[in-house]
Order: structure tokens, then sequence, then C-alpha cells
């Protein structure tokens, strides 16, 4: 029973790893990738070209 | 666990950031900047009268010093935070399908990555020289999103579900997206020689697929070096 609770609490807590990662990588591609504020869209538009992200 | 995945997508994300980035100041930036001199109308291939014909040759970097450095930080941006969705994916693979993170391994994750968000979206929007009108771009956005999530769904289903019906469906969700078809305008409004864009076309996508390549080659390799240690 402890070893079954202690398996389930590290599966747990990797899946919460796993989540913060998506989340975060997701943030940056928003920012790199999908943001049209104006000045974020002019920075970022040779980049967004080079690597084929839908842009204005 | 929090750390290792953090800092591995951020090493393997500047690694394979700067070697695309690097290959794309050779092969793919001169393209755009030619690109751009149709845009701006400074050239021109179709003549209002005549045949279409003009000369090849890109305009060179220039000394837009400010312009090309944010290019490579986007870059960098941009892989990182793919190697962060990577990263996520590896490790799921591996407390659930018991999944071997080696850098060998990496380069078939690299290159699922590749076929999931740049070949896949491709197949229905071509990569886009400047100046090369479109559909809205929401629309052209929801696309091309929901097609990376589909491929992603689908190419799963065929390296991790048993038995062939998964696989086969795997293959009819990868295909759905491509079916029901990206959004397009109904008139070709395109200023710039075909075979230009054709260029760019194949050259952004050859040189991502370096980029994803390396990426995951990377992204595992310094997974299984933090387990390690």
């Amino acid at each position: 029973m402890t070893t079954k609770t202690a398996t389930f609490a590290v599966t747990g807590s990797n899946t919460l790893a796993f989540a913060f990662t998506l989340i975060v990588g997701l943030g940056l591609l928003t920012v790199s990738g999908m943001a049209q504020a104006t000045v974020l869209h002019d920075a970022a538009h040779d980049q967004r070209h080079a690597m084929a992200f839908p842009c204005h | 666990m929090t750390k290792n995945l953090l800092s591995s997508a951020v090493f393997a994300g500047l690694i394979a950031g700067l070697i695309a980035a690097l290959l794309q100041f050779v092969f793919v930036i001169p393209l755009l900047l030619e690109g751009e001199l149709y845009e701006s109308g400074s050239r021109l291939h179709f003549h209002a009268d005549g045949t279409p014909q003009s000369d090849r040759g890109a305009p060179g970097l220039g000394g837009e010093w400010g312009r090309h450095l944010v290019t490579i930080g986007f870059n960098l941006v941009t892989y990182t935070g793919y190697g962060l969705l990577m990263v996520a994916a590896m490790g799921l693979a591996r407390d659930h399908r018991g999944t071997a993170i080696t850098a060998q391994n990496g380069i078939i994750w690299g290159l699922a990555g590749f076929i999931a968000v740049q070949l896949a979206p491709a197949v229905g929007l071509p990569p886009e020289l400047p100046g090369t009108p479109a559909a809205e771009l929401a629309p052209r956005q929801v696309w091309w999103i929901g097609t990376i999530l589909a491929t992603m769904v689908g190419l799963a289903l065929i390296a991790f579900g048993r038995g062939m019906v998964m696989h086969l469906l795997g293959l009819i969700v990868i295909l759905a997206p491509q079916l029901i078809g990206a959004p397009h305008l109904d008139t070709f409004w395109g200023v710039a020689p075909p075979e230009l864009s054709a260029e760019f076309v194949t050259q952004s996508l050859g040189f991502a697929a370096v980029g994803w390549v390396t990426l995951g080659y990377f992204c595992a390799f310094f997974m299984a070096q933090g387990e390690d240690s």
C-alpha cells in the first residue's frame, strides 16, 4: 500500500512538471510566433517567415 | 524533474536555434529580402506589357544588424519553446510507455516534430515569401494550429498506439485537416517570380528540418544527462 502511494505521488509530480513545461513552451511560442502586437510582429517578422508561422 | 526538463529544453533550444539561424542567414533570409524587393515594387516581374522576366539575385544582408539580431533572438525563443514541448512529450512517453530517451532516439523525435509543426501545415499553407497576399490571418492560424495538433496526435497514435487499428486511426487523424483544407483566397495575387517563392518554400522547410533534428537530438541528450547526475 505504501509503495503504491509513493509511486502515485511520483507520477503525479511528474505530470505537474510536464504540464508546467508545456505551458511555458506555449507561452514562448505565442510571443515569437502568434502575437500580433505591432512591435512584436515587426521584430519577429523575418523569423516568422523563415519558420513558416502564419504571419500577417 | 522540472529543473531537468527546463534546462534540457533551454540548452537544446539555444543550440538548435543558433544553428537554424545561421542556416537561415546563409540560405533563407537572402530569398526573403529578394522577395521584399517585389513586395515594395522596387523590382517588377509581371510587367503590364511584355513577358514576365526579372533578374535573379538577392540584395545582400545589408547593414540592418538590429533587425538581424532580433531574428536570431526570436529563433532562440521559438526553438526553446518547441524544445519545452518536446521534452514534456519525451517525459510522458518514458513514464507511460517506457520509451528510452537517448540522443539517437532524439533524432526521430526531431523528425516527428518537423513533420507535425513544419511539413504538415506547409502542405496546406506553404511558407510565404513576404508580399504574398493570403486569406484572413485568424482562420489561417486556426487551421495551422489544428493541423499541428492533429498531426501530433496522429503520430503519437502510430508511435505508441497498440494494434494496427490505432495506427490506421493515426493516419486518418493526420489526413483529416488536409481533407478539410486550409483557407485560401479565390484569386492569385503574388507579385514575386513563382521560382523565387518555390525556392523559399523548399529552403525554409529543408533548413527547418535541420533545426528540428538538432533540437530533438540535444533535448534527448541533455535529458538523459540530467537523469544520470
